[in-house]
């Protein structure tokens, strides 16, 4: 029995660590294109910045690989896979598709490639110091250029736009950056959220332009100087990152026969439509609880999730992968922001309660249907205790009773009726 | 694993446990130097919900045993303890690592049962670990930075019985193991 992961990170972590609970003999390899021991991908906005250091970035100790038996090939890139043949066409990194590349034989496959950025087919999108902002050597290549960059273009004000943002703010690199929505995080918060967030923003001295689109990078030679918007102007730089969005990384499985929606389809084993191939992390797409539709959600802990329940079922377990939903945590200087589930309801039988406190930089606000919470905003202050509502939305508590509280400052589990806290409080979890 | 459990009906909010909690976890060990003097300040990760009048109960961290905020942490620095420092012996408490944490607040918004603290505060760069200061500039020895760490219960590593146990008037926080 040979297992083979496709991907080193999240997700493959997860999955090695539920393998070898189950089966301590059999062996694991890891591909993966990069040349990295695991690291975490969210940290590479905090080594940009400098608030943490190359030795932190891994996501678990020197012997991971060792401790778990886990064979590695390392800076090799997985160009197709052969399910009939139960095979794995590797080459090597740069090397594109042709040439004879390695072969590697599996018995049980697991593709936890992750996402890959998404870059729309802007003029001028290949000089020079324009870069893409999810890998280790992004955030190590900026820093080397960054010696002689005074003004950056960050297109796309989403979540990863933002931690680019606060890696090149922190290294005193001036920035701009332009969205095509209407707001800020538009896709993890509501309006009056997403306006409190740019204050802050502008307020740290970012220039924040939505409603627009970067149209043309512009070069001196073939070294980004600028850029052109679509409303005509101009904007000078020395370096754009495209931050507009990550889609699932599913190239290399194209003709495999795999079922590939927006991502790898899974079911709640991850499994894949073929048996014995399983995906999970960024790359797949599985139960979103909430809405009831299979989506990729790509954020950490699900990946870490769903590779542990697919290394489960990998290696005869019977875990079962009960749904996800979006969640994030990002803390703009001075604006922390929780944002959970279903925050832009659309369709019937939704009902909203709002705090807001523009004013002072709070916000909240909770999204209720079927008298269960399935979705929560907090900015400022009060996001401590945002875990409970996360909670909640989870284990799909009737919160009726107690629906007018969930919003308080103190609110907690002495505002919840009486056998529901002391259910929670009272047993070993 | 033996963890506490608070009993509501005898609890009479009087906040010793918070005050034990934050004396142990202070460098001094003294309850005024830690309340006055530390910087940081040790802050008690126990937290006494209150209702007026008549309802009280303090609550702290579960160390569940499929942790949600182990699971949320990317830089691993929230973590299983699968030996005792102490005794070697098999443990299974939910810490943080904190020379990892970089206070991204991920495992907040996770822990259901939200008794994970942002402890923030200004303080000289320890040194070589940088840790995560958005707001002022500067590394190193000497210079001002902002320090973002999660901080939570850890059932008093240096004790056989957790300070907030101990110091409850009402026996109202109990230390065992339950299903
Ligand atoms: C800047 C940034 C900040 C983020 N911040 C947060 C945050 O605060 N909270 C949060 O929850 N999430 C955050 N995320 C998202 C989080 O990083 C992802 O959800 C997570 O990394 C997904 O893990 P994964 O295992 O699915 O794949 P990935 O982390 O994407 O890893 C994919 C792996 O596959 C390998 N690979 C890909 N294709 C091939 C191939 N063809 N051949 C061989 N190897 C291949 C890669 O080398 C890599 O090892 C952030 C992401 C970025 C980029
Ligand atoms: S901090 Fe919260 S999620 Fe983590 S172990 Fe404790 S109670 Fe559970
Ligand atoms: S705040 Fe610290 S412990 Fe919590 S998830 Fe972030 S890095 Fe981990």
């Amino acid at each position: 029995m040979k297992y083979l992961i496709i991907g080193n990170s999240a997700a493959a972590a997860g999955a090695v660590e539920a393998i070898r609970r189950n089966d301590k003999r059999n062996s694991i390899t890891i591909i993966s294109d990069e040349p990295h021991h695991v690291y975490s991908r969210p940290l590479i906005s905090y080594l940009l910045a400098g608030h943490t250091k190359e030795d932190k970035m891994y996501y678990r100790d020197e012997n991971f690989y060792k401790e778990n038996n886990v064979e590695t090939v390392f800076n090799k890139r997985v160009t197709a896979v052969d399910t009939k043949k139960k095979q794995v066409i590797l080459n090597n990194k740069g090397q594109g598709t042709r040439g004879k590349g390695q072969v590697i034989d599996y018995d049980k496959l697991l593709i936890a490639t992750g996402g890959i950025p998404f870059i729309p087919p802007i003029k001028g999108k290949d000089r020079k110091n324009v870069y893409t902002f999810t890998k280790w050597s992004d955030a190590a290549e900026i820093l080397q250029v960054s010696k002689n960059v005074k003004k950056a273009v960050v297109i796309g004000a989403g979540m990863i736009g933002l931690k680019a943002i606060e890696g090149l703010t922190a290294i005193g690199i001036d920035v701009t950056v332009v969205e095509l929505a209407p707001e800020v995080l538009s896709r993890a918060l509501d309006r009056d959220a997403s306006r409190i967030v740019q204050r802050k923003m502008e307020e740290a001295g970012v220039e924040v332009i939505t409603n627009n689109e970067v149209v043309e990078i512009t070069g001196k030679g073939n070294v980004a100087n600028g850029v052109v918007l679509r409303d005509k102007k101009k904007i000078k730089c020395d370096l754009v990152i495209v931050a507009i969005g990550v889609i699932p990384n599913t190239v290399f499985i194209k003709n495999s026969g795999i079922k590939i929606n927006r991502g790898v389809v899974v079911d709640e084993r991850m499994e894949t439509s073929v048996k014995g191939v399983y995906a999970a992390g960024d790359v797949a797409e599985a139960l979103n609880m909430l809405t009831n539709e299979k989506m990729p959600i790509p954020i950490w802990p699900l990946a870490y999730r769903q590779g542990g329940i697919a290394g489960d079922n990998m290696s005869g377990g019977s875990f079962v992968y009960k749904g996800g939903f979006p969640m994030n945590s990002i803390e703009f200087p001075g604006v922390p922001t929780i944002s959970i589930g279903i925050i832009d309801p659309r369709g019937e039988g939704y009902e909203s309660i709002v705090k807001n406190d523009a004013a002072n930089g709070n916000y909240k606000r909770i999204i209720i249907k079927n008298e269960r919470l399935v979705g929560a905003i907090l900015v400022g202050a009060d996001v401590d205790r945002a875990g409970i509502l996360t909670g909640l939305i989870k284990e799909q508590t009737p919160v009726t009773a107690f629906k007018d509280k969930l919003l308080d400052r103190n609110f907690g589990f002495v505002s919840m009726p009486k056998d529901l806290r002391k259910e929670r409080l009272g047993r070993a979890i | 694993m033996k963890i506490v459990y608070p009993k509501e009906e005898v609890c009479m909010a009087c906040r010793l446990c918070e005050v034990a909690c934050i004396t142990e976890h202070s460098k001094s060990k003294d309850t005024l130097k830690a309340y006055k003097k530390e910087n940081p300040a040790p802050l008690s990760r126990t937290l006494v919900e209150e209702i007026f009048p008549g309802l009280s109960v303090s609550v702290m961290c579960r160390h569940c045993s499929d942790a949600p905020c182990i699971e949320a942490c990317f830089t691993s620095a929230m973590h299983r303890l699968a030996l005792s420092e102490v005794e070697g012996k098999p443990d299974g408490r939910v810490i943080v690592n904190e020379p990892k944490c970089v206070g991204c607040w991920m495992c907040i918004m996770a822990c259901p049962f939200g008794v994970i603290k942002r402890n923030q505060y200004i303080g000289e760069g320890q040194g070589d670990n940088p840790l995560n200061p958005p707001l002022l500039r500067g590394k190193g020895k000497g210079q001002e930075i902002k320090v973002k760490l999660s901080s939570k219960c850890d059932l008093c590593p240096d004790r056989s019985i957790p300070a907030c146990v101990e110091a409850c008037p009402n026996k109202a926080l109990v230390h065992e193991e339950r299903n």
